[in-house]
């Protein structure tokens, strides 16, 4: 199981600090997040795609993986459209459904701005080395290193967990169990599952504390986590690109706040 | 006070090397929390720095407590009691902090990190060794245990004797004056045994640590130690040059489970082979594999009734995954497996096709990690699952039955034990009765000796014995030799590109 495999990539964007890459998304989705209209979505969208090419992110093993957001945006935008706030012209009633010149719009709106919050997300992390990132955390945003480390090292037991979950299958079928409702089966073996991973945990912290984890002398770290021009560029890259969604909507007058905002 | 011993300046032994510890035990003792017996109790003991100790004992001699407690591991927090002294170059081990290095016996806890260069990082970065010094010890680590392996190579990647070496790599890296080994060679295959040993042997020419080991294979650890000690429940029971405590102690220790080069135990006394036998499985040109990707392909073989056979060969050559289809747990890729009569009894010809109570009744597995196949709270409980299956009117055949299991396999004092709870042995001697309560025709058994003491493997292979002239077919995966010469009928080495050819034993 490849859950904690190093992430590497022959692009630059795959060496930027993942805690930049963070940083980079929060201005992003805020801006986003501010107005319901389509084109400051459809800004920050077409912004990201562009960006994204141009740092040679096409691989297309890269792209099928933000499949789930291309087919998740069109329903969010449908269900906005058939259901959402009518206003303007009717252009259909059944029922509740009640598609209106403003539903649409709603609807429109709401599949970009799913587009263009949830794709730089799935992009960016699929670049993100976990061991990079914890690496950020503890050095650069300076959270506990005893946490980091510890959430990284467990990780790991999740390959193990999933070998462990075929196991249990298998040994419960050999056992003659595994012949009832597949609910309940789901149920008993997860709690299984659950004895083995507490188990595994505690093995797992004694070779840590067999190593020094987690004692008296201040850790240092054989990694560095450099902030430097690439890591600027790129949180700059997503606060120019929240500010030229939001001044074009304006501009554009097509601002539609969220939550009465301005 | 430190003993302060002469250090040779060695010009090629590299950032590795540093001031062999010494260990000091007087009267020491400790008590788990929240039980009665001690796990070790006055415990004398003075290992000078640069010897190499082998320490054995029975199971439960408190070895690895010893081991642990060195490490300063020992969870004070969880109300351990500590009577006597213990003493690391004179300080408490919790006080010495990185002077001891331990590596423990399951290769799956002993790795970290992802990447092979950040998991012997990690104990350095823990003690505070400055960032230019710790990749030139990393490489040096990984040198000496032999890993030429890139730094970012993924660790998930690595076999089982790979993974010990890392982690003896992450315990050399940080320079310990004491190398522990907590049975590190228990969980592997003969050839990671070797790889692993031979680690061990060149690190320590290079650092010139002291070496505390436990292991229950002596044969392994004699080339390399000069001095064997062998702990009982009243502190040492005999201590001197490796021959002579063999010599004096061998068959004793034989008896307690230890595997003595002299005292091997004794091959069960088996009946002749049946002339002629009606057959179970018969397979041909079949292809095995998991989620559908394909292991090995073009399998012919025939499981004959009342027959022992060995599954052998290589790791990932597909012996687990062939066994596990013969035992109609995981569907046949391709080609043709068909149950017989004597073992369908009466259903369809294919295994991976039938109800899984009514598998039980036809086909016993016994799993490589036995904690995998437990399901419930007590040993007892856990035998009478196979019951449930059982036509009306055999329960209290079935119980009877459950009873004469718990005797004959020596789990009836612990017929209310939690199955987790149990020792090594005692885990690996309730899987195999569970596999037996429903007297299937089959047992298919995954690596059934590994990391088992002496006294088990004898009591198993004598167990399984019986079973193959009661009629039954033992299909075992295995790497143990002397279990294949003491219990195979056939052997079927599975290697990769070249078709089964069963080698009769008997």
């Amino acid at each position: 199981m490849s859950v904690l495999a190093p992430v590497r990539g022959p692009q630059r964007v795959y060496r930027v600090n993942p805690v930049a890459k963070i940083a980079a998304l929060v201005p992003l989705s805020v801006g986003v997040l501010l107005s319901l209209d389509w084109l400051s979505a459809t800004v920050a969208l077409v912004g990201e795609v562009v960006l994204f090419l141009a740092v040679g992110l096409r691989d297309r093993s890269l792209w099928l993986r933000t499949l789930p957001v291309w087919l998740a945006a069109p329903l969010a935008g449908l269900s906005m459209t058939l259901y959402g706030q009518a206003s303007g012209a009717t252009y259909l009633q059944l029922g509740f459904v009640h598609v209106t010149e403003g539903s649409v719009a709603i609807g429109v709106a709401t599949l970009l701005r799913v587009l263009a919050l949830a794709l730089p997300a799935v992009v960016l992390f699929a670049t993100i080395d976990p061991t990079d990132l914890a690496d950020g955390l503890a050095q650069v945003v300076h959270l506990p290193s005893r946490f980091v480390l510890g959430a990284l090292a467990g990780l790991r037991l999740v390959g193990l967990f999933v070998r462990d979950w075929r196991s249990l299958e298998l040994a419960r079928r050999a056992r003659g169990v595994a012949d009832g409702g597949r609910l309940r089966r789901t149920l008993d073996q997860a709690v299984a599952l659950l004895v083995l991973a507490i188990r595994r945990g505690g093995k797992l912290a004694t070779a840590m504390e067999a190593r020094g984890f987690d004692g008296p002398t201040p850790r240092t770290w054989a990694r560095p986590s450099p902030v430097g021009r690439a890591e600027v560029v790129t949180v700059a890259c997503g606060v120019a690109l929240a500010t030229a969604s939001v001044v074009a909507a304006l501009l554009l007058g097509t601002w539609h706040p969220l939550l009465g905002l301005p | 006070m430190p003993l302060r011993v002469p250090r040779p300046a060695l010009p090629d032994a590299g950032g590795l090397r540093s001031r062999p510890a010494r260990v000091r035990a007087e009267g020491w003792g400790w008590r788990h929390g929240g039980r009665r017996a001690w796990a070790v109790r006055d415990l004398d003991l003075d290992v000078g720095p640069g010897e190499r100790v082998l320490l054995l004992g029975a199971s439960g001699a408190g070895k690895s407590t010893l081991l642990h407690a060195l490490a300063g591991v020992l969870g004070e927090d969880e109300g351990g009691e500590e009577s006597g002294r213990l003493r690391l170059d004179g300080e408490a081990p919790r006080q010495a902090r990185g002077r001891a290095g331990l590596v423990l016996q399951d290769p799956d806890a002993s790795v970290i990190l992802a990447r092979v260069g950040d998991d012997v990082a990690f104990g350095c970065e823990n003690l505070g060794v400055p960032r230019e010094q710790i990749w030139p010890r990393v490489a040096q680590a990984l040198d000496a245990v032999g890993l030429a392996l890139p730094l970012d190579h993924p660790t998930e990647q690595l076999s089982g004797g790979q993974q010990q070496r890392l982690a003896l790599a992450g315990v050399l890296a940080m320079q310990p004056g004491l190398l522990l080994l907590d049975e590190p060679t228990a969980n592997l295959d003969p050839d990671g045994v070797v790889e692993v040993r031979d680690a061990v042997a060149r690190a320590l020419d290079r650092t010139g640590a002291t070496l505390l080991v436990v292991e229950h294979r002596v044969a392994t650890w004699l080339p390399l130690v000069d001095r064997v000690v062998v702990l009982g429940p009243e502190g040492v029971v005999a201590d001197g040059a490796p021959a002579a405590v063999l010599a004096r102690e061998g068959r004793r220790l034989a008896a307690a489970g230890i595997w003595v080069p002299a005292h091997p135990p004794a091959p069960p006394a088996r009946r002749p082979v049946p002339d002629a036998s009606p057959t179970l499985l018969a397979a041909s040109g079949l292809t095995v594999g998991r989620s559908g990707r394909p292991v090995r392909a073009g399998l012919d073989l025939v499981l004959p009734a009342a027959t022992s056979v060995a599954l052998t060969g290589p790791n990932g050559a597909g012996k687990s995954t062939l066994a596990l289809t013969l035992a109609g747990l995981l569907p046949p890729l391709a080609g043709r497996l068909e149950a017989h009569p004597a073992l369908a009894r009466g259903l369809a010809t294919a295994p991976h096709r039938w109800r899984s109570r009514e598998l039980v009744q036809r086909v016993g597995v016994v799993f490589q990690e036995p904690e995998h196949q437990f399901l419930t709270g007590t040993v007892r409980a856990e035998l009478e699952v196979g019951l449930r299956g059982a036509p009306r009117g055999e329960e209290a055949r079935g119980r009877a039955r459950v009873d004469a299991l718990l005797e004959r396999l020596r789990l009836a004092a612990l017929a209310r034990a939690n199955p987790f709870t149990l020792s090594g042995g005692e885990k690996r001697r309730l899987s195999v009765a569970t596999a037996l309560v429903t007297s299937p025709p089959l047992l298919v058994l995954d690596e059934p000796t590994f990391g088992q003491d002496a006294v088990t493997w004898a009591e198993l292979v004598a167990l399984l014995a019986e079973l193959v002239d009661e009629g039954r077919t033992v299909l075992s995966v295995t790497h143990d030799r002397a279990y294949v010469e003491a219990l195979a009928d056939v052997e079927l080495a599975l290697v990769p590109g070249a078709p089964l050819a069963p080698r009769r034993w008997r």
